[in-house]
């Protein structure tokens, strides 16, 4: 496959990825009574509060050690300390993360160290307090994130007896794929702990009283006693090494692990659902049975709709690769696919999906290419320049593609983190064979839309020669 | 285990910085580092200069650090432009590991190189985040080998993250505007149309408006209808040339004090043009400011014009604020916004509509400018600086406030607690300067206050479950 060559670019113009504390923040928000504190300047914790807030529509407290010039001269431990008693003053968690962002990386901040010093002196030996060094510049969000569940899992969990549940470790996907997930699990009458859980926490249902943080989220307990599960699930195909939490589990507690992409789009569905079924032994109940047909009936109902789709994925590594699938898996044509971090297993994987599907089709793009060319550490610029060359008609990831459809008129399917231009971005339902379904309408309608939307006009222009009437 | 224990008080630390009017001395401890942990809702130096210098469309805006500063602020505000869309991209150096160990500078100076070739743009604004800080890289160096390199501005924005709150931001802002407008000056002088001679006896500058829905447009208008010119606005749909040109004003007229006042202290200092603080929030200092201007200008036919003007626009809008005003009297409004000069403002503007203000606090505030809200709110209203979500939820709760005036993050908070909201931050979509705005904000306020949505949070059926309740229970 075609690879995008980054070589040492200077200049990122209009970002497609976040920096990685940002994406450590998401997976506390899924662990009960947890909260975060941010090493650092006030800024990047207002910063990412604001996204994470605007995406989810949901208030999303993060403390900041509020690092200022002297704390930066002299090291940040008082700032840190003063913070997490504030923190525990007002919030009175149950786990607290500590994130650490450029600034204190850069001041060579030991958190770990800080952090020790900081329960023995406050006589909370056993609190539980989980460092995760996060600096800005050294990964994406999405690492972020699975390094924060690899050290929540590292902090918390113990050699426990065998207790028959599974472990279902999600990436960064919506609340309601979550939900999604779970109501699959319950369906397949496995038990299991799913980490994290942020379903309920971000996107909580209006109740009162107001509760600082929200209920939900995985139970400490279940975390603790992960080492004594069958096997581990992990959606984290894409997944490098030393930033997955599963191999961790199966490193240190010899805790099977089976990797597997998202369940989004019918292949990967049927993989997560035969998966669920090796555990449990099980036939697929019918309710899933009617499920999937409804998928099927959907695909072909809207097949050739659907081939007319060149699209542009972006967006976090788990996420594109399951959307490159369902996009091929119905006809639609990837012309490009882009990640704004590394990638680097990305790219063998769907080179595999390619082969599978694209090999030997038609160039139907005027020359323009089949398969996918791969952007890794992609910005927009580079991604609009791509999809212009190689004629995409449909842009499918976060709302930052919206610049794509300002500046070359190509319609956005919004999916992924964050959907800042729309309400819902917590609502996104993707997962399964029912969220599939919806997804893949969402595409098609996109390209109906597109097509139906002035092709009168389109083919009165191509076609219509002339008068009405030749003889008058 | 669980640590600490429910209190519901606010931290110690904090309570210097909250007051209630009638109750004590009129000052609020303001300005200092917000409390580690507190979950403040401030953002940071840069931050308060993106602010201001971001709506200059025809710069290049480059953020020299690690992605995050850069996409977090990519096209996240409103102002608008009547030309160049350069400012709404974002553009990162987007630092990496082995910048931070050898230093960035040369990225830097490619990055610099490769911007000014792609776009050709008048000026590079190069803003420095907290790495930069430290790492040490000499940004005013690189800048001016690129400057002379490429014959325009490049101009380092000192905007270090740490070193300050966004109040700092603001400042390091008017520097860069300070340098620009000197520039031009100079310029002129040399070609010999310098001094108070070369100034337009009635032309304006506007300082404190960012065009946000277009608003900067909206008050230009008004101006220009009653004879006045205005030459450079700060910085709302403003170009390099035109902050170039700051110089040949007669007067500044300066809305949003909090970020302007020390440019209009430089430009007072440094070319002897006076400043008038104005405000276009809420009708009646529409129509004051725009009479004070004209005042200012002694020139009777403006005047007059400017009577005009307010007679005509008040008839247009006042039955309308006074229906709305029928409706609303009464209702508690809580106000958590950036800046001192737009607390001061709701509050009058809420005077208006008949709303009582119950509770008002900023991020940024200045002494005065709290001493001023002390003033004007009614005895018992909450004023506070500085504050975090779980005091913001407090004192709404206590105060039975019904709305909140407040940004982004604020907005959820009050969704969570079954209150009404108005979004009065850089992102919004529709003016709610001038005499339209006041409408604007009217129609807002009703819009939110009375949707039908809260009879479903504030009563009807309610199931009850093990202590929550989905809806409210008592009504
Ligand atoms: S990139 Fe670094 S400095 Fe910037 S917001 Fe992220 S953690 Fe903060
Ligand atoms: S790193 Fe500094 S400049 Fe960047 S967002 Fe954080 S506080 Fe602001």
């Amino acid at each position: 496959m075609e690879e995008q060559a980054v070589s040492y670019r200077s200049v990122n113009e209009n970002p497609c990825h976040m920096c990685m504390p940002i994406g450590a923040i998401l997976p506390f928000k899924g662990v009960e009574r947890s909260m975060v504190l941010i090493h650092g300047s006030q800024g990047c914790s207002t910063y990412m509060r604001r996204h994470i807030s605007e995406h989810f529509n949901e208030p999303v407290d993060v403390g900041s050690s509020s690092l200022n010039e002297k704390g930066t001269v002299y090291g940040g431990e008082a700032n840190l300390k003063q913070g997490l008693d504030n923190l525990i003053k007002i919030y009175h968690p149950s786990l607290i993360g500590v994130l650490t962002t450029c600034l204190a990386e850069t001041i060579g901040e030991d958190i770990d160290r800080i952090g020790q010093e900081y329960l023995r002196e406050r006589k909370m030996d056993n609190f539980p307090l989980v460092t995760v060094p996060t600096p800005g510049y050294g990964h994406s969000h999405s690492e972020g994130f699975s390094l924060a569940v690899k050290r929540i899992l590292a902090r918390l969990a113990r050699k426990s007896p065998s207790h028959g549940r599974i472990n279902v470790l999600v990436p960064n996907i919506s609340p309601a794929d979550l939900r999604e997930i779970k109501r699959l699990l319950e369906i397949m009458g496995v038990r299991y702990t799913l980490l994290p859980d942020f379903s309920e926490t971000l996107d909580a249902p209006f109740t009162s009283p107001y509760h600082k943080i929200p209920s939900g989220g995985t139970g400490l307990n279940s975390i603790r006693e992960m080492p004594g599960a069958i096997a581990t699930l992990q959606m984290g195909v894409t997944l490098e090494e030393g930033f997955s939490p599963g191999k961790y589990l199966e490193e240190e507690y010899r805790v099977p692990l089976f990797n597997l992409p998202l369940p989004i789009g019918l292949e990967n569905t049927d993989t997560f659902i035969r998966s669920l079924q090796k555990v449990t032994g099980a036939p697929v109940p019918e309710i899933l049975l009617k499920e999937r047909g409804r998928l099927l009936d959907a695909m072909v109902d809207a097949h050739k709709y659907n081939f007319a789709g060149r699209c542009i994925i972006f967006g976090e590594p788990e996420l594109v690769y399951a959307m490159a699938g369902t996009c091929l898996e119905n006809g639609v044509t990837p012309v490009a696919v882009a990640t704004g971090g590394k990638g680097a297993k990305l790219k063998t994987l769907l080179q595999t999906l390619r082969d599978r599907y694209a090999a030997d089709a038609p160039d139907t793009g005027n020359g323009k290419g089949v398969g996918p060319v791969f952007l890794p550490e992609a910005d927009f610029d580079i991604m609009r320049r791509t999809a212009r060359e190689r004629g995409a008609n449909l842009a499918i990831g976060h709302s930052g593609g919206k610049y794509l459809t300002e500046k070359e008129g190509i319609p956005l399917v919004r999916m992924g983190f964050p959907i800042h231009d729309r309400v819902g971005g917590q609502r996104i339902f993707s997962a399964g064979y029912a969220g599939t379904t919806v997804f893949l309408d969402r595409i098609t309608n996109t390209l109906l839309e597109r097509k139906l939307s002035g092709y009168r006009e389109r083919i009165y222009r191509q076609f219509y020669r002339g008068k009405k009437y030749d003889l008058v | 285990m669980r640590a600490g224990k429910e209190t519901g008080m606010p931290i110690a630390e904090r309570f210097e910085s909250i007051g209630r009017k009638g109750r004590q001395k009129k000052t609020l401890r303001c300005g200092a580092d917000s409390l580690a942990g507190s979950v403040s809702q401030r953002a940071c130096v840069y931050c308060g200069a993106r602010v201001v210098l971001n709506p200059v469309t025809d710069a290049v805006h480059l953020v020299h650090g690690p992605i995050g500063c850069a996409v977090y602020t990519w096209d996240i505000r409103g102002s608008l432009s009547s030309d160049a869309e350069l400012y709404r991209s974002s553009f990162s150096t987007d630092l990496k590991e082995r910048d931070v160990v050898f230093g960035g500078e040369e990225k830097l100076t490619r990055a610099i190189d490769q911007l000014v070739e792609k776009y050709h743009p008048p000026v590079v604004f190069v803003y420095s985040t907290c790495i930069v800080g430290v790492i040490g890289d000499d940004l005013e160096a690189v800048c001016k080998s690129a400057s002379r390199r490429h014959a325009i501005e490049v101009i380092p924005v000192e905007s270090t993250g740490f070193s300050g709150n966004k109040a700092d931001g603001y400042r390091a802002a008017c520097d860069v505007l300070m340098r620009v407008i000197a520039s031009g000056q100079r310029e002129r002088e040399e070609a010999g149309e310098s001094g108070s001679s070369s100034r337009d006896e009635l032309a304006i500058n506007y300082l404190g408006d960012f065009n946000l829905a277009g608003e900067a447009w909206i008050i230009r208008d008004y101006f220009r209808e009653i004879g006045i010119p205005v030459n450079t606005v700060f910085t709302g749909d403003s170009t390099y040339e035109s902050i170039r040109g700051a110089g040949r004003a007669r007067l500044n007229i300066m809305q949003c004090a909090g970020s302007m006042n020390y440019l209009a202290g430089k430009m007072e200092e440094q070319f002897g043009i006076p400043c008038l603080q104005v405000s276009f929030v809420g009708l009646t200092d529409t129509a004051d400011s725009l009479r004070r201007v004209a005042a200012f200008l002694g020139d009777e036919k403006i005047c007059w014009r400017a009577e005009e003007l307010i007679a005509r626009e008040s008839e247009k809008v006042k039955p309308l604020i006074r229906e709305y005003r029928r409706k609303m009297k009464g209702k508690k409004a809580a106000i958590y916004v950036g800046g001192g000069f737009k607390a001061i403002s709701l509050v009058r503007q809420f005077g208006e509509l008949g709303i009582d203000v119950v509770m008002v606090g900023t991020q940024t505030g200045r002494k005065e400018e709290y001493e001023t809200l002390f003033d004007l709110a009614s005895e018992g209203t909450v004023i506070l600086d500085d504050a975090n979500p779980s005091e913001l939820e407090k004192f709404m709760v206590e105060e039975g406030a019904d709305l909140l005036v407040g940004g982004v993050k604020e907005r959820p908070l009050a969704y969570k607690l079954g209150v009404a909201f108005i979004d009065h931050n850089h992102d919004r979509k529709h003016p709610l300067s001038g005499f339209t705005g006041a409408v604007n904000f009217a129609g807002e306020v009703y819009t939110t206050l009375f949707s039908p949505v809260w009879k479903f949070t504030r009563g009807g059926e309610v199931w009850e479950n093990g202590g929550y309740s989905y809806g409210r229970a008592s009504c």
